[in-house]
């Protein structure tokens, strides 16, 4: 027989708790995306109907089928704010809760660094940084399993990439110092 | 038997020491993917692209769709012994494979599922490849007409038979051709709301979308549940599998049935996910004692597990024959081909018959080597659980951004790639269905350039959409398949008064 008794036990000692207040009803998100697709229609359309929506002697501009799509995405939106106003306001759902936007910033905000960092310190040093900073701090995992792994995940990533692959990624200082 | 011979060459391609090690790397590569949480099919294939763009097209569809295949077993590692479905398609495998596991039978339910999934894949390659190459011949008497009436009619009916609000499938839709014709403009040159700005020049690039709308969102969607598990591990011995595979002709039916909706449902959009689903729900129906279905029953772990990978396999079918993907991860490769210098479509069966082949033929034996490395190492993948979430989300934010930025050695990609992480995951949020806007930015310019071609040759006439009977017919197909909602209202109320009292 298989052993089934011994369990696989993970834990996640930061995770969202479940009474947490609404941070966002899915009501006003959806006011707010449609708002914003509208918006975006607009713009587009405003561009494509200065590079010609006509139709032209051989068949449309280049602006045509472009436009067109400017107006089926506007009236869509019209459309779904529309259903959102009809709706009643008691069958409101949560879009996010606050203890969930607070995780969901914690994997957010890091990642903006990283991209942000990547431009001077190049991808493999960023990446060493980030995944030491997320373990040690959003997973309280021991610093010394932070630092190792996310140096070992770095080297792993500049073997494969760079020395295997040959696929080019933004470099910093730390490689050039060592001639790559 | 042309096909048998053009197969037997493919086996040939394949068998070279180093096509085959990358076919390992791919299949455990792709375990993997299934197995972690927070990424599935497409997200593994579009992040682990990158890794491909040196190779030579043969070995890179070899690697990817081996990952592909992989994800596909890996899902139901998790779903039978978590509880957890690593995809969506494998959530119908845990209504009995996470019983089975709970009464100890866990290898069983896990040799069920990787078996059935062998035989639903194996059902739909040998679909491919007899059905594939004669879609391809026939469609290559196909002008640009005919071409963007087939586009037409894949667009329309995501339209008309998804299960999504309307409004928001086609805003999807929409907002994937807009962000499509971004750039330039193939047929006038000129260039198409780029607003002044230089990145923008060279387009919104597919697949850095789609790293960020399945990678980085799916990394945020996550991270707002509660990340602990509980599971059973398992261990798969040879008795096991030989006990279930004796048990497996009795069960035949239902292997052939779902391996037959599978099929169905993955070459016409309508997914994975639909047919696990069906496949579960008519092997239920057609039970002599339906009630004893959720309770651990290895009939309910056949079923789904069958068509979901008949499906996900038959999916490639429309790919290689026309260039129209039938899934997400399909849609992935088919940006692969064309950063391969490929052009998908029938003219891929007469001018890359290596390629071609080389694939079909890598499906037979990544599904056979995919069956013997999840039998033989199952505790080893369900042991990757144990390593926490905090460290494996910025291990894949990294990946990500590899792969956004190796398309096109861009920076401005990257920020591209998390914008598109933030639209992923509020869409998903607010039920805005995302494989209408991937398929939709990959299939963009090729639809407009046959819309615009097809008016080029008829002198802006429109009804040159139903110039032949062919063409005339795929139109109106696809118009009837856009209005299929209002159709079928039509026809119930035409049916409630025909008879009218039933009391």
């Amino acid at each position: 027989m298989p052993e089934t008794d011994t369990e696989i036990v993970v834990d996640d000692p930061t995770a969202p708790s479940e009474d947490s207040p609404a941070a966002a009803t899915t009501r006003r998100v959806e006011v707010v995306v449609y708002l914003l697709l509208l918006a975006l229609a607009l713009l587009l359309g405003f561009d494509n109907w200065r590079s010609g929506m006509g139709w032209a002697s051989d068949g449309p501009q280049s602006g045509y089928l472009p436009f067109y799509l400017c107006v089926i995405l506007g009236g869509a939106s019209l459309f779904g704010l529309c259903v959102v106003f009809m709706r009643r306001r008691d069958q409101e759902k949560t879009f996010v809760t606050r203890a969930q936007l607070r995780r969901v910033l914690q994997v957010f905000v890091p990642t903006f660094l990283f991209c942000l960092f990547m431009q001077w310190l190049g991808l493999y040093v960023a990446s060493f940084l980030l995944v030491a900073g997320f373990m040690r701090f959003i997973g309280r995992i021991a610093l010394w399993k932070s630092l190792l792994a996310s140096f070992l995940f770095a080297l792993a990533m500049f073997a494969t990439f760079e020395i295997a692959f040959d696929v080019i990624m933004p470099k910093g200082p730390l490689e050039a110092a060592f001639g790559f | 038997m042309e096909a048998l011979t053009l197969l037997a060459q493919g086996f040939v391609v394949l068998l070279t020491w180093k096509t085959l090690a990358l076919m390992l790397v791919g299949l455990v590569l792709g375990i993997f993917v299934g197995v972690l949480p927070g990424l599935g099919g497409p997200n593994g294939v579009a992040i682990l692209l990158p890794l491909t763009f040196t190779m030579d097209p043969t070995s890179a569809i070899v690697m990817l769709s081996c990952i592909y295949w992989g994800a596909l077993f890996g899902g139901a590692i998790t779903s039978i012994l978590f509880n957890i479905p690593g995809e969506a398609w494998s959530v119908a495998t845990t209504f009995d494979g996470y019983p089975m596991a709970q009464q100890g039978k866990a290898a069983e339910a896990l040799t069920a599922a990787f078996t059935s999934s062998f035989i639903g894949s194996l059902v739909a390659v040998l679909l491919i490849t007899f059905l594939a190459p004669r879609i391809a011949s026939f469609a290559l008497r196909f002008g640009p007409p005919e071409f963007f009436a087939v586009y037409l009619l894949t667009f329309c009916s995501f339209v008309g038979l998804g299960r999504e609000a309307k409004h928001k499938t086609i805003i999807s839709m929409t907002l994937g051709l807009l962000l499509a014709a971004i750039g330039m403009d193939t047929v006038s040159g000129k260039l198409r709301m780029t607003f002044g700005f230089d990145p923008l020049l060279r387009g919104v690039n597919f697949l850095v979308a789609v790293i960020g709308l399945f990678g980085i969102s799916e990394i945020l969607l996550t991270m707002e549940e509660r990340l602990a598990l509980r599971g059973h591990s398992a261990a798969i011995s040879l008795g096991v599998v030989l006990k279930v595979w004796k048990g497996l002709p009795r069960y035949w039916v239902t292997l052939l049935r779902s391996s037959a909706i599978g099929c169905w449902l993955g070459i016409t959009p309508g997914g994975a996910i639909a047919a696990s689903f069906m496949g579960y729900n008519l092997a239920k129906r057609f039970a002599k004692d339906p009630s004893t279905f959720g309770k651990g029953r290895i009939e309910g772990v056949f079923a789904p597990e069958t068509a979901a990978h008949a499906s996900g396999t038959s999916a490639l079918l429309p790919m290689l024959a026309l260039g129209i993907p039938g899934s997400g991860t399909a849609a992935i490769l088919l940006g692969g081909l064309m950063v391969w210098g490929l052009n998908p479509g029938p003219l891929l069966f007469v001018e890359h018959k290596d390629f071609v082949w080389g694939l079909i033929a890598s499906m037979y034996l990544g599904n056979l080597v995919g069956l013997v490395i999840v039998l033989t190492t199952v505790p080893i993948f369900a042991a990757i659980l144990r390593v926490p979430f905090s460290a494996v989300a910025p291990m894949i934010v990294v990946s990500c951004a590899i792969g956004a930025y190796a398309i096109q050695n861009a920076i401005f990609d990257v920020w591209l790639m998390l914008l598109f992480g933030v639209v992923g995951y509020v869409f998903k949020k607010i039920g805005v269905p995302l494989a209408p806007f991937t398929l939709a930015l990959v299939l963009g310019n090729r639809s407009e350039d046959a819309f615009r071609l097809s008016m080029i040759g008829a002198g802006g006439d429109l009804r040159v959409f139903w110039s032949n009977g062919l063409v005339g017919s795929i139109t109106t197909l696809a118009l009837i398949l856009l209005l299929w909602p209002l159709v079928g209202k039509v026809l119930e109320s035409a049916g409630r008064l025909w008879r009218p009292l039933k009391t």
